[in-house]
């Protein structure tokens, strides 16, 4: 059972995007967002391309669009942002509905805003088909230095420890009669939220104390991953370089 | 014939000034289990962090197998001794037990296809060989007590160390804890509050008390004075008497 590959973002499957080793889709979706970060703000028509393309990876994966759309939402903030900026940027101004909106706003606001919902969705793509341990285990097989895919480990572990702690103390609060709705019992739920840091850092000494117990130098050791023939990587790649070709075409147009 | 585990006149102070051991001295032989009682604060557990080069003895010794614990072979040591820490969720850290299991082993330098070998044979010994993919959150403390225990078994230890090994289990699972430790056949030290747990494993006790041995014998004789253990906090359980 895989359920303990499980992170909130993932969606278990069986589909080539899913088969394909973690390094090499984390390779392709970095070079696809950098292709569509390199594309200039004005070439409208090639971010549809570049949308069209990730359609055609969900259709591959068999991604509902409407389960990756609820997964994006972490994007709001930026939406807000580029939403704001024609009110607010200087420079010549045109009328739209009674609204003086600035040109290089607008520009600047489409530019944070397709591409960062590319950027997000690219994200949650290779987030949505890849389980977290190969996450990790591309990331040092792509020679990340080690000391970030353990953090990278022990953060996604941890945070469910944490919570798991938070949650029983938050318990423990309550069943002693703390509501935290009154206003003057927030004191009680911040002086908590210190003595969980404070846990949390103990845990983290004890969990190290126990890695070094077993033999722990620094290095995770590396575990073996799949490799990828050349075959793998022409055929993953195809995203990624048509993504590019797009980019560099979109300078013809523009 | 050398000792499995031979520590003399141990003495360490924390580096906050508090002197936690008084010079302890403590022989085990290959194969022996041995209880290790006493009470809340006796340094207990700073004895154990010092059996694998966490903290380093202020003065005296402690040897492994013949071979003492200093700064130049501490990654042998930590491969000859294997510490279980009392609580779990501390040990298991990786995204499945699999890996958990696999972590010590591939430290210690072992490679496919033996790791493999090595992981199913520490889950196959404590029984949970079905949870190998699981992720170690989602398992009830039984399991993940026998989860533990198997990532420290796969390092294939020549002395195994125990702290507290059967708080927060049930009746059963503390049970079956303690079938698969008698079956696992190698040197052991426990850590316990437990005294039956103590009893019914361990043939000899050594306690611990404000830092030094205050006892060490037939864990039966000494559970047997009641005077003793008064005098040192220990206390079995309402109900249990030694015939
Ligand atoms: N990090 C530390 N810094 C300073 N003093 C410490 C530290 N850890 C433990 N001590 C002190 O050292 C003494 C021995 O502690 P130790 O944890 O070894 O006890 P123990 O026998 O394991 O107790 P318990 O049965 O409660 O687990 C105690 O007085 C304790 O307060
Ligand atoms: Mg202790």
């Amino acid at each position: 059972m895989a359920a303990g590959h499980a992170h909130p973002l993932y969606r278990a499957g069986d589909s080539v995007v899913h088969r394909l080793p973690a390094h090499v889709k984390i390779v392709v979706a970095f070079l696809f967002v950098l292709a569509v970060v390199a594309t200039p703000r004005e070439a409208f028509a090639v971010f549809g391309l570049q949308f069209l393309l990730l359609v055609g990876v969900w259709v591959a994966a068999r991604i509902p669009p409407g389960w990756l759309a609820t997964r994006a939402l972490i994007e709001a903030p930026f939406v807000v942002l580029a939403v704001l900026l024609p009110f607010f940027a200087t420079g010549p101004r045109v009328e739209w509905m009674g609204m003086s909106l600035a040109v290089d706003g607008l520009l600047a606001g489409w530019n944070i805003l397709v591409k960062g919902t590319l950027g997000v969705l690219v994200s949650v793509t290779l987030a949505a088909t890849t389980p977290l341990r190969d996450l990790v285990s591309g990331l040092s097989r792509l020679r990340v230095p080690s000391m970030v895919c353990v953090i990278a480990t022990l953060m996604l572990r941890y945070l469910e420890v944490i919570a798991a702690e938070a949650r029983r103390m938050r318990l423990a609060r309550v069943s002693r009669g703390h509501d935290p709705r009154f206003v003057w019992q927030l004191g009680a739920t911040v002086r908590s939220v210190g003595a969980l840091f404070l846990r949390s850092y103990e845990r983290g000494e004890r969990v190290h104390l126990a890695m070094l117990s077993r033999g722990y130098t620094g290095a995770m050791p590396a575990f073996t991953t799949a490799s990828a023939s050349t075959a793998t990587w022409s055929l993953a790649l195809v995203p990624a370089v048509v993504a590019a070709l797009l980019a560099v075409s979109g300078y013809w147009v523009a | 014939m050398t000792a499995s585990l031979d520590v003399e006149g141990l003495a360490f102070a924390y580096p906050d000034g508090h002197q936690a051991l008084f010079g302890v001295d403590l022989r085990i032989e290959r194969g022996e289990r041995v209880a290790l009682l006493g009470p809340n604060g006796a340094g207990k557990t700073t004895l154990v962090l010092h059996l694998n080069g966490v903290h380093r003895a202020g003065a005296g010794r402690v040897e492994v197998g013949g071979l003492e614990v200093t700064r130049e072979n501490v990654q042998e040591i930590r491969r000859r001794v294997g510490i279980v820490f009392q609580d779990p969720d501390d040990q298991l850290f990786m995204p499945t037990v699999a890996d958990d299991v696999a972590f010590g082993p591939a430290n210690f330098g072992v490679t496919e296809p033996e790791l493999s070998l090595r992981v199913k044979e520490a889950l196959d010994a404590v029984g949970v060989a079905e949870l190998a993919d699981r992720s170690p959150m989602h398992l009830s403390g039984g399991q993940r007590r026998r989860a533990a225990l198997a990532t420290v078994l796969a390092c294939d230890p020549e002395i195994l160390v125990l702290d507290e090994p059967s708080t927060h289990l049930d009746p059963v699972a503390r049970r079956e804890l303690a079938d698969v430790l008698l079956g696992l056949d190698r040197t052991m030290l426990m850590v316990t509050h437990d005294l039956p747990y103590a009893l019914q494993l361990c043939p000899r006790s050594v306690v611990i008390d404000g830092g030094v041995v205050v006892a060490d014998g037939p864990t039966r004789d000494l559970l047997a004075d009641a005077d003793f253990l008064a005098a040192h906090r220990l206390e079995l359980p309402f109900g249990f008497a030694l015939d």
